[in-house]
């Protein structure tokens, strides 16, 4: 049941971005004239966020997915390249207009037992996301907890009670309805709900979808669970090492996969129908060290069907229809 | 039939005092049968971990584990402590969740496959360097050699989890007793891994307990599954059998949890609340307050498992009401 | 809840320190003499029961001087750590939040203050500006609040790992808002912790410089001044320098204890 989007616009696009995190440089390797390294963790990342759509952004560890979101909300500057929002690049944003930009797009974090203040009551935690961005005035900040509260549904009394007197999946909504105060058009989830049961994870999922219809949402969810990025996007970018190898509609992308990454990652997913299964292992090989990226194509290391010009030439993300893919092999 | 090659009947964990003691594991028995691959499946604080450890009785002071658990014919529970060092990673080996703390950092990995070999096999040192070599290769470690003058830091996480196997698989068991091996791994890494324990068990006619919190996982790998919740199994059955037609409340609502193709961005089958903890389990069926299909009873009431099909049980009053409502699999 | 169940040492070091802070503001309730009265009838009187303590060379009452001190040694607990703990957590929270450049700088400053030894750097710092309860307060300020800076900015380092911080940052918070309103309260236990036992230290540090006449000057009455007036008469009149010695120790146990009760809790707190 799918929305259909009428209009497509690009809310928040990503343009070639990369970023990298040197490695410790000590005085030994210094002496030694090893040449600095860094990890690499985006290597020319470029793709569009659309208004009101859910993008799924998916991948195993090391992909990149993490700081792409974080670079998404500027926690993380690009290296180089850029993210722009709208029409301005986030990363010229200064002073209040920055503030404002952190209003319009906002992160909802993964771990719900670090990512609120321990020492802040839920009603002080609204409270100073409220007041910092001049929401509401003073006098009408009560109502509007309650009504996030109501929200995410979270009973009234829970505004009085700390963090930890909540379990995880509530936490959870604690942090979507501090992201959900200010009042955002963007909303980048990452890793969601990967830390909760799996239960408790489908509540979490049903409430994202339903706020997601109610307050015309555009989010980015990030997440390595194969299944959840399919339930709940519109379309989905598949990472590794730092690239999009793979971008387009959800239901495209999942019934013909075109890069052999995207296809080992998708057999490598244990099916649920027990009737189904495979001996056959989906992908051999490990991966390949985001210090010391492979040349070419940076699939080739475990690639099956990877060929001489994979090795030389790294491929680009390549139009069809909707559905890009970076690979060299034809169709 | 053949014969049970593990047989758990009426095991309860608890922690703590008299008094103020907690149930961690309450009263559950289940076969494992010989080159079987059983799945504990669970949320957190459901007891499975618990389960696997106090089969080895592993389990932190303060705790008492009583039951019984058969193997070979000789009780686990009841056996003395030097001869039960034998059977610990010997006839029974497990791994865990976490191979960076499993492993001890500052030794080769060499030196923890051999202590091992000679804790449980009287080879020779020359015999044991040989085996070392072919239990690497068994696990699919290439340049074995090189690989076991290795520290484990020096492994990547799917590697270390291939060595922590290699040192299970050391003394050839016959049971091996994995506690979330693939949790902390990636998806390719992750099936890599499950494929390797099921070519492992086809190879070495040994049985696997599989503990997970994955029903995919479960899916891909199992031949049988008992649900766990709160301490207890709900559930117990042929693997698609239970995917197929879930008799538990709760299975069924797990099952509907997980998003599956064909209903993209509609509302999953949920359920409210959250797990109990150790210190709150409601009484009755310990899942009621989240059970759509509760009665009175429910609540007063501790349902046992009941047999539904032949090798498939279930603990619920409602089980009719529950395959009658359906499910988001079938 | 957990108010019914302190641990020990917080009860038995809030006893002490709860009877140190009494003696400290009303010393004339409890003194029986005037502590700077001198009486030429009773020199070097050993204890007894008109003078619990004995008297000194100028027939001044030990006891009395003793619960007299405990104004300025309880003052120079607080005024000897008060300023090293603010500073020292301010600089501390910012540098740690900032990391980078002001890290290594910081990093050097502490190098060169650990380096030193404590007392000996008090000392110097005390005889340039010349001795006085004042002075002394200022070294240790500037000494001091390095230690306390050292504790908080490796905690706001963990803290600020932590995604509440990021947090924050997404939200468009101030640094300065994300330091103190959000980091600093969630680092600063192991400081706390720190401050009470340090009024130990200060005490102890307050009294050697009263000793050695760089801090508190005679005829006030100061632990530290006692046991230096008592030092030329250890073998006739032992207790003019023994009783300040115990109320050191007391006062010192006290604090340690209260330190000690306060990691416990806040520990089981977390």
């Amino acid at each position: 049941m799918g929305r259909i989007m009428t209009v497509t616009q690009t809310l928040l696009s990503v343009q070639n971005v990369t970023k990298a995190f040197p490695l410790p440089h000590g005085l030994i390797q210094r002496l030694r004239q090893v040449p600095p390294q860094a990890v690499h963790a985006l290597n020319g990342v470029s793709l569009d966020v659309m208004r009101g759509e859910t993008l799924g952004i998916v991948g195993e560890s090391g992909c990149g997915k993490s700081t792409l979101a974080r670079c998404l909300v500027r926690l993380h500057e690009c290296d180089t390249g850029r993210v722009v929002f709208g029409d301005t690049d986030i990363a010229s944003l200064n002073g209040p207009a920055r503030r404002a930009f952190n209003a319009k797009v906002q992160m909802i974090f993964q771990d719900p037992y670090s990512s609120l203040n321990p020492r802040m009551k839920v009603r002080q935690i609204l409270t100073e996301a409220l007041s910092v961005h001049q929401m509401r005035p003073s006098a009408e900040i009560p109502a509007r907890i309650a009504e996030l509260l109501d929200l995410v549904r979270l009973p009234q009394d829970a505004a009085e009670k700390y963090p930890h007197e909540f379990s995880g999946g509530q936490r959870q909504r604690i942090g979507i309805a501090r992201a959900l105060s200010v009042e955002p058009e963007v909303l980048v989830a990452d890793e969601l709900v990967s830390a909760l049961d799996v239960s408790v994870q489908a509540q979490v999922v049903n409430l994202l979808l339903q706020l997601q219809e109610q307050l015309h949402l555009t989010v980015v969810f990030v997440a390595h669970d194969l299944r959840l990025v399919r339930h709940i996007s519109h379309r989905v970018a598949v990472m590794y090492l730092g690239k999009v190898v793979e971008i387009g509609p959800t239901e495209a992308l999942f019934s013909a996969p075109r890069h052999p990454y995207t296809q080992a990652l998708l057999a490598a997913a244990p099916e649920l129908d027990p009737t189904r299964r495979t001996r056959r292992v989906a992908a051999k090989g490990e991966l390949p060290s985001p210090v010391n990226l492979p040349q070419g194509c940076l699939f080739n290391t475990r690639c099956p069907q990877a060929f001489e010009r994979c090795f030389k030439e790294r491929p680009v993300l390549s139009a069809e229809g909707a559905h890009l893919s970076a690979c060299h092999l034809p169709g | 039939m053949t014969e049970v090659a593990l047989q758990v009947s009426n095991l309860t964990t608890t922690f703590g005092h008299q008094g103020t003691a907690v149930t961690a594991v309450d009263d559950i028995s289940f076969d494992v049968m010989p080159g079987e691959v059983l799945g504990l499946v669970g949320e957190s604080g459901s007891g499975k971990s618990v389960t696997l450890r106090s089969i080895m009785r592993l389990m932190p002071q303060h705790s008492s584990v009583t039951g019984r658990v058969l193997w070979q014919g000789r009780d686990l529970l009841a056996m003395p402590e030097p001869e039960l060092r034998k059977v610990r990673g010997g006839e029974i080996s497990m791994i865990f969740q976490e191979p960076t703390t499993a492993l001890n950092p500052v030794l080769p990995v060499a030196v923890q496959i051999e202590e091992n070999l000679r804790a449980h096999t009287t080879l020779s040192k020359a015999d044991r360097g040989k085996r070392s070599l072919e239990l690497m290769d068994l696990v699919g470690i290439s340049d074995a050699k090189r690989r076991l003058t290795q520290y484990p830091h020096q492994f990547s996480g799917g590697m270390r989890q291939r060595v922590m196997i290699a040192i299970a698989l050391a003394s050839t068991p016959k049971l091996l007793l994995a506690d979330e091996p693939t949790t902390a791994l990636d998806l390719t890494i992750q099936d890599q891994i499950l494929k390797l324990i099921l070519d492992l068990r086809d190879e070495l006619k040994m049985s696997v307990v599989l503990v997970t919190h994955d029903l995919g996982v479960v899916a891909a790998t199992c031949d049988r599954m008992a649900v766990m919740y709160a301490g207890r199994i709900v559930e117990s059955g042929p693997v698609a059998d239970v995917f197929g037609q879930p008799n538990h409340a709760y299975t069924r609502g797990l099952l509907g949890s997980v998003p599956r193709s064909g209903t993209e961005r509609s509302p999953l089958l949920s359920i409210e609340g959250t797990p109990p903890g150790l210190m709150n389990r409601p009484t009755g069926c310990a899942f009621n307050p989240r059970c759509e299909f509760a009665t009175d009873r429910c609540r007063s009431e501790n349902p046992v498992l009941q047999a539904m099909a032949h090798g498939h049980e279930a603990a619920c009053f409602h089980s009719d009401r529950v395959k009658a409502a359906g499910w988001a699999g079938s | 809840m957990s108010r019914l169940n302190l641990p020990r040492p917080l009860v038995l070091g809030g006893i002490l320190i709860g009877a140190s802070v009494l003696l400290a503001v009303f010393p004339q309730l409890f003194a029986p003499y005037d502590p700077v009265a001198m009486d030429y009838n009773a020199l070097l009187k050993a204890p007894s029961w008109a003078h619990p303590m004995g008297t000194d060379n100028f027939g001044r009452d030990v006891l009395s001087r003793v619960i007299h001190a405990y104004t300025i040694d309880m003052q120079i607990a607080f005024f000897g750590t008060v300023f090293s703990f603010v500073f020292g957590i301010i600089i501390g929270a910012v540098v740690g939040y900032a990391g980078g450049a002001a890290d290594t700088v910081f990093g050097r400053i502490v190098d060169a203050v650990i380096t030193f030894p404590f007392l000996v750097l008090v000392i110097a710092i005390v005889s340039v500006l010349g001795p006085g309860l004042v002075n002394m307060y200022i070294a240790l300020a500037v000494v001091g609040w390095v230690f306390y800076a050292r504790i908080i900015a490796a905690e706001v380092k963990v803290q600020k790992r932590l995604d509440y911080a990021d947090a924050g940052r997404a939200m468009g918070y101030t640094p300065l808002r994300i330091i103190f309103r959000h980091l600093l309260p969630n680092a600063i236990t192991p400081a706390i912790v720190y401050v009470v036992t340090d009024m130990a230290l200060a005490i102890l540090l307050g009294s050697s410089l009263g000793y050695l006449g760089l801090g508190a000057q005679p005829p006030a009455a100061e632990w530290g001044v006692q046991i230096a007036d008592g030092k030329n008469f250890m073998t006739t009149g032992w207790w003019i320098s023994v009783f300040p010695g115990v109320a050191i120790v007391l006062t010192g146990l006290g604090f340690s204890l209260i330190g000690d009760g306060l990691a416990e809790v806040l520990r089981t707190r977390k």
